[in-house]
């Protein structure tokens, strides 16, 4: 069926064309994102200056605002928000969802998702989730305040924290709601990719994006479900009287509560079975994207692509088992915490591979320091950072210290926020022409890039040294604490880097929005890249390939052969013409 | 495509600045102030794998970052240079050197340093002469208990909790009669094993002393123990890490080290003026 076919609703919509709901999902994805991003604002201005007065905020939040002061249980509301919006519905929907739907089928030669009804529904599942989790915000006692962990009995018990009411039970169907979206979409993925590539597309010569896509997929669809179930059961312990995770004996606001026999302990096996794997999730197709980008801009090969996708099946298979991290000083037997810590050690091989990997494809090469480059670049020297400081934090014996402070903070920002971020954002510059028909301004771009660095080294790399000192993280105010007031100063700088940071991205929105309407006409392929998605038209049709699906003759990423004409030879090309590199 | 390089003189060099220096400033400048004095033995081998992890990650972050920047400022220049194609051979020797060095810092340390520090103190029984303190927080407060002379807890029962008996000490209990309660300090000497027993009334605390670097959840339902030998005296401040509500940020306790001296001077006078039941 034909984009003429079909009227507007159906076109722009309720469509089934996996291109439209990948947009609609990076969309979505970045209006959380602003909500997620003023909220980490307002959290930061709390910090810096405890207990000002600020009186624009009070009309908008007439309850946590109250006379323009933020009070203490809607801090932890904004921490909470937060986080949630930001893991699941922000980098999820845009890296994962909206790029993956929008790259698999185009760059493994197909016309659409292997479901394409089952793509458009999970989208308005993930948009309903999106809805249901804003809700909260306008629940009686306030958004959900049990922190994105949601550890109960907090999380459990309605009078233990005055968003532990209603708020806390919409996070709570909301999550359930995400995780079933996303095991849809996972499905569809490996279904897509498993068994509609064109022909001549082997599992050798997939881009290693949708590798990346292809083992994320995978993670998501064995690690997420039990959270659904945990979920459930505490809706069930929150309303229906059971104790699955609640024991005996428990005297809250001087009230003795009848619940008996469960373990709160339960409850982090369950979620961090999903939380860690979901780091995954979303790292791995920041590192594939990357992996896309750099040859474009370096005009040579990727170094190492067996090697890399191998390191993205072991790091999926090894980041289902090494959760218990998360738990060391939990209570969890201290046994099992030696376990943990050696098979968490484990991934860093494999994440140094990949690490060297990036550098050796920057190594040797021309270089062309446009916006999508720099952000990959950005996003190599993000995932040592992050990956250095995950070391800290997967051993045992450091972890006694740094378990709950800012050094955590900074590490996941650096891991879960930068790499995540920097990779959507050359994803959007690189993809964007292919989208959308016109290229981006690189002047902005450029500006938007040099301020989010340097922004972000100064929070998150000045976050892990004030953790170090021992700053627990998800505190309202550090006014109390001797121990902790030579890091007042640190702070208040990073409150400053914050706002820079938050600029930035409006610059980002704003230069998104112009070149949407008034950017430079892209062709087919403006950056002279190799694989499939780059011999459609910008943007492509509905279905992708008028005619008959490509014929795959070359890996993905033949740059500079010897004998080439050109310096980059597509997949489709004759094989007779040039040497096959790979 | 010449023009794409044309352009890139002055940027290569400001984004090849940009890994080698500004993320090394960032480093020299935080470390100014980490980590607080420390106060207890145990500590010194926690110490010890953060010192040996800031030093081997600290010189990979280094020399990634300059590596980094050198290769953007290097490869980034007009005119056509001949790219360097990596052999499988080189790419296969890379993936193992670096595999090798991850095993050995990343497990390395793991094994040599963490293991015997973690497994001594939170896998091993305290020795026999150690302090027992139970220490039961809640929502905002840390509740402590002795023994008392006897050297036994009484029973509690969480049903027997009300305003004025706080973690429900049974009254009926003979062994409970001794037991010395307080709200927010407690007491050890220097240089004496110290056992923490730690519960919790409401929802999931974690105890923690930076000086000391003693952290540990209280889980409702659950009795952990925790143990550790302080060095110091002082009096130091003991917050709560785990998000407990709304109160979380001024759950502030006191950790008062005496000395031996002083600490039976502190027990003669406050255990026999004040007792349960």
């Amino acid at each position: 069926m034909t984009d003429k076919e079909l009227g507007f609703v159906r076109r722009y919509i309720f469509s089934t064309d996996h291109k439209i709901i990948g947009i609609q999902y990076i969309l979505t994805g970045f209006l959380m994102a602003l909500v997620g991003g003023a909220l980490a604002m307002m959290m930061r201005m709390q910090i810096a200056w405890p207990g000002r007065q600020w009186g624009f905020l009070e009309a908008l939040f007439p309850n946590g605002m109250a006379g323009g002061i933020m009070t203490p249980e809607f801090y932890i509301s904004l921490v909470t928000m937060h986080g949630t919006i930001m893991v699941f519905f922000f980098i999820s929907y845009v890296l994962v969802s909206g790029f993956g739907n929008y790259l698999i089928p185009v760059q493994i030669g197909a016309r659409d998702m292997a479901f394409p009804f089952l793509n458009m529904l999970s989208y308005w599942l993930a948009a309903l989730s999106a809805l249901v989790m804003l809700a909260s915000f306008f629940a009686p006692g306030g958004a959900a305040a049990a922190g994105w962990t949601a550890y109960p009995p907090l999380s459990a018990i309605a009078s233990a924290v005055p968003g532990s009411g209603l708020g806390q039970t919409l996070w709570l169907l909301a999550m359930a709601l995400f995780i079933f979206s996303f095991t849809l979409s996972g499905l569809n993925y490996i279904a897509t990719i498993l068994s509609m590539r064109a022909p001549g597309m082997s599992m050798w010569r997939l881009p290693l994006t949708v590798w990346s896509y292809f083992v994320s997929a995978v993670v998501g669809v064995l690690a997420f479900p039990p959270l659904t179930a945990a979920a459930i059961m505490l809706l069930f312990d929150r309303h229906f009287g059971t104790s699955f995770f609640l024991p005996d004996g428990l005297v809250v606001a001087g009230e003795h509560l009848p619940h008996q026999g469960g373990t709160p302990l339960l409850w982090q096996h369950l979620f961090w079975f999903l939380g860690h794997p979901e780091v995954y999730v979303l790292i791995l197709p920041a590192l594939g994207v990357v992996f896309d980008i750099l040859p474009a801009f370096t005009r040579k090969p990727v170094f190492g692509y067996r090697m890399t996708a191998w390191c993205y099946l072991a790091i999926g298979a090894l980041g289902m088992i090494v959760w218990g991290h998360h738990m060391f000083v939990s209570g969890m037997n201290p046994y099992s915490g030696e376990y943990f810590s050696i098979m968490t050690m484990v991934i860093t091989i494999p994440s140094a591979i990949i690490g060297v990997n990036m550098l050796g494809s920057v190594w040797g090469g021309s270089i062309r320091l446009k916006t999508p480059m720099l952000f990959a670049l950005g996003l190599i020297a993000f995932f040592g950072t992050g990956g250095f400081g995950g070391i800290f934090l997967g051993n045992a014996t450091a972890d006694i210290q740094l378990h709950d402070t800012y050094f955590v903070v900074g590490h996941f920002h650096f891991m879960i926020g930068g790499v995540t971020l920097l990779g959507t954002y050359a994803a959007i510059y690189f993809w964007f022409p292919k989208m959308f028909g016109r290229m981006m301004n690189e002047t902005l771009g450029k500006i938007h890039f040099w301020a989010t660095i340097v922004a972000f080294y100064s929070i998150f790399l000045t976050q892990h040294f004030i953790g170090l000192a021992g700053t627990p993280r998800r505190y309202y105010a550090f006014i109390d604490y001797e121990f902790l007031a030579p890091m007042r100063g640190m702070q208040t700088f990073v409150t400053f880097a914050a706002f820079v940071m938050g600029a930035a991205q409006l610059l980002f929105a704003v230069n998104f929005c112009w070149s949407l309407l008034k950017g430079r006409k892209a062709g087919v392929n403006p950056w002279r890249a190799t694989t499939l998605e780059w011999t459609l038209p910008s943007p492509p049709p509905h279905g992708n390939w008028t005619g008959e699906l490509p014929t795959v003759e070359r890996w993905a990423y033949e740059y500079s052969a010897d004998e080439a004409e050109e310096d980059f030879t597509g997949q489709t090309v004759d094989a007779s013409s040039v040497p096959v590199t790979f | 495509m010449a023009d794409d390089n044309s352009q890139g003189r002055f940027e290569a060099i400001a984004v090849g600045l940009l890994f080698m220096v500004l993320a090394v400033a960032m480093v020299a400048l935080g470390s100014r102030d980490w980590l607080p004095e420390l106060a207890s033995r145990h500590g010194a081998g926690v110490d010890k794998m953060l010192v040996y992890l800031l030093v081997t990650t600290g010189a990979m972050f280094l020399v990634g970052h300059f590596v980094l920047g050198f290769f953007v400022w290097r490869y980034t220049r007009g005119g056509g240079v001949q790219n360097r194609m990596a052999s499988p051979k080189m790419e296969r020797n890379w993936s193992i050197a670096l595999g090798l060095l991850m095993t050995l810092v990343a497990e390395g340390g793991v094994l040599a340093i963490g293991m015997p520090t973690w497994t001594e103190y939170f896998a091993s029984a305290p020795p026999g002469d150690a302090l027992t303190v139970e220490v039961t927080p809640e929502q905002f407060a840390w509740n402590v208990r002795y023994p008392g002379a006897d050297g036994v807890f009484g029973e509690t029962d969480s049903s027997l909790i009300e305003l004025n008996n706080p973690i429900g000490v049974d009254p009926e209990d003979p062994r409970g009669k001794d037991d010395y309660t307080a709200i927010n300090q407690i007491h050890v000497p220097v240089g004496r094993p110290v056992r923490v027993r730690l519960r919790s009334k409401d929802v999931i605390h974690s105890f923690f002393l930076p000086q000391f670097r003693v952290k540990q959840d209280a889980v409702p339902g659950m009795t952990i123990e925790v143990w550790f030998v302080p060095t110091k005296t002082g009096r130091y401040e003991l917050p709560c890490t785990e998000l407990c509500g709304l109160g979380h940020y001024r759950m502030k306790g006191f950790f008062n080290v005496l000395t031996a001296e002083d600490f039976e001077t502190w027990k003669s006078e406050t255990f026999a003026a004040e007792e349960v039941g």
